[in-house]
């Protein structure tokens, strides 16, 4: 234990002090909450891909509640000085990106334009990967009513869908699944924050 | 099977293009050509055109319109693929059933089968799988309005580090003092010309992809050989798609040939 700690424990909870240290008595945080804060932030600032709380708490020897504490205070930091970032939950890991409403001004300044969107057949056929993966050809053909060999390419083209292996049925058929790029491209946090496909049952009707 | 025609991206000229199909004496239906992704998305359109009850599709009518748009696609030379082609005769086979009678030998109780109901069925699922389409779409819009840091160069990101002519330089006099106890006299033997000493050696990089050069500098026999080598390794990477490369700081120096891409 540092003694940063230690000082602090003693000024805080003087008496209950012996108490908490037998209660947590693993890997208990030599780094205080403002410091794990900063470095948590540091991290998921670097890292490639959206960072998970394991990946955070193994890379810093932490409890992950404790990393998850710190990512929440993270988050309520940002949003309570209005920061120009956000801390957000992405493909079950934490990323930092701009705020939505500020996209005009760093469009303007990246020079970009929103990327070529995908056609109407791509996103049908998205929308029913997602929903029935692992899902063949014919079971895709089955609903949309339409060859979607074209759409399936484009998906795998953009890595937004993966290949599960092949369906132990007659002609062995290849079975395809979103893949982490999905989640990443679409701002999920997982699968299940996809509204339920019945939902759209009322909405269409 | 034939492959369906929708196009990926929004941007095929005929898109834009709209045509007319007068849906009856007095009004008519807009369509812009190639919006569909499939025949059920046509007929749903339709359907709602019509008005009409999902549940009580006025199958005469829907399928006189469908084939009309079909008609249309053709007649505009725009290639009508097979399943829009399915879908009509389903259409014209559902369509005819209805016509047909009722066996009135048939018990009153046992309703007929509805010829529509598959279809329905059909058009329902699919409704949901449209919906949830629209989703994604909003979904991947609002995502692009969100960016992220560009990439930070990491040993991962960026394993190779450009070796300088310094550091072949130490590895050269690396191997000649090696090599200062073990030559202890020179044999007159076959002289490598340095045009030689550069075809072997891109023949190596070539055929290995990636070349150790204090290897290729071991393999040499004489003083005169590996001064050759070293000009050969300094010439082939200022001619030739060759880069040094250090796989971490001060490791070995490693030859690669620069594939399409990779190049800086």
């Amino acid at each position: 234990m540092e003694p940063e700690t230690e000082i602090e424990t003693e000024v805080e909870t003087e008496e209950v002090e012996t108490e908490i240290e037998e209660a947590v008595p693993e890997r208990q945080s030599a780094r205080g909450m403002a410091e794990l804060v900063a470095i948590v932030e540091a991290l998921i600032f670097v890292a490639d891909e959206p960072i998970t709380t394991k990946l955070l708490a193994e890379v810093l020897s932490e409890d992950r509640d404790a990393v998850d504490a710190a990512v929440g205070e993270l988050q309520k930091e940002y949003e309570g000085r209005e920061s120009g970032l956000q801390i957000r939950e992405i493909a079950g890991g934490w990323q930092i990106a701009t705020r939505t409403e500020l996209h005009e001004e760093v469009r303007k300044f990246l020079k970009t334009r929103p990327s070529a969107k995908l056609s109407l057949a791509s996103l049908e056929t998205l929308a029913v990967i997602a929903y029935k993966q692992p899902v063949t050809v014919p079971e895709i053909l089955e609903i949309r009513g339409v060859q979607s060999a074209s759409a399936i390419k484009t998906l795998l083209e953009k890595r937004l869908i993966v290949t599960k292996g092949h369906k132990e049925t007659v002609g062995r058929p290849m079975q395809y699944g979103t893949s982490k790029e999905f989640l990443i491209q679409f701002g999920l946090k997982d699968l299940t924050e996809l509204p339920s496909i019945e939902d759209f049952e009322d909405l269409a009707n | 099977m034939q492959e369906e025609q929708q196009p990926e991206q929004f941007t095929f000229d005929f898109h834009k293009e709209t045509a007319e199909i007068s849906a009856g004496p007095s009004d008519e239906l807009k369509l812009k050509l190639g919006e569909f992704a499939g025949p059920l998305d046509l007929l749903l359109f339709l359907i709602r055109q019509e008005q009409a009850n999902i549940f009580d599709i006025p199958i005469a009518k829907i399928t006189d319109e469908y084939v009309k748009y079909i008609r249309l696609m053709k007649s505009l030379d725009i290639a009508v693929a097979a399943d829009f082609l399915v879908m009509a005769a389903t259409l014209i086979e559902i369509k005819s059933k209805m016509l047909l009678p009722r066996d009135p030998s048939a018990p009153d109780e046992e309703e007929m089968d509805d010829p529509r109901k598959e279809l329905v069925d059909r058009l329902l699922e699919y409704e949901k799988f449209k919906a949830a389409a629209g989703m994604l779409h909003e979904k991947t819009t609002v995502e692009q309005a969100v960016f992220q840091r560009g990439k930070i160069e990491s040993d991962d990101s960026n394993a190779e580090i450009n070796a300088s002519v310094f550091d072949i330089i130490t590895v050269f006099q690396k191997i000649l003092l090696r090599h200062r106890d073990e030559i202890k006299m020179e044999i007159a033997r076959e002289e490598i010309s340095l045009s030689d000493m550069i075809k072997t050696l891109k023949r190596r990089i070539f055929e290995e992809t990636e070349l150790n050069i204090l290897a290729f500098f071991e393999e040499m026999h004489s003083k005169r050989e590996l001064v050759t080598a070293f000009i050969a390794v300094l010439e082939i990477v200022r001619t030739e798609s060759v880069k040094l490369i250090q796989k971490k700081t001060f490791g070995e120096i490693i030859l690669k040939a620069v594939t399409n891409g990779t190049g800086n």
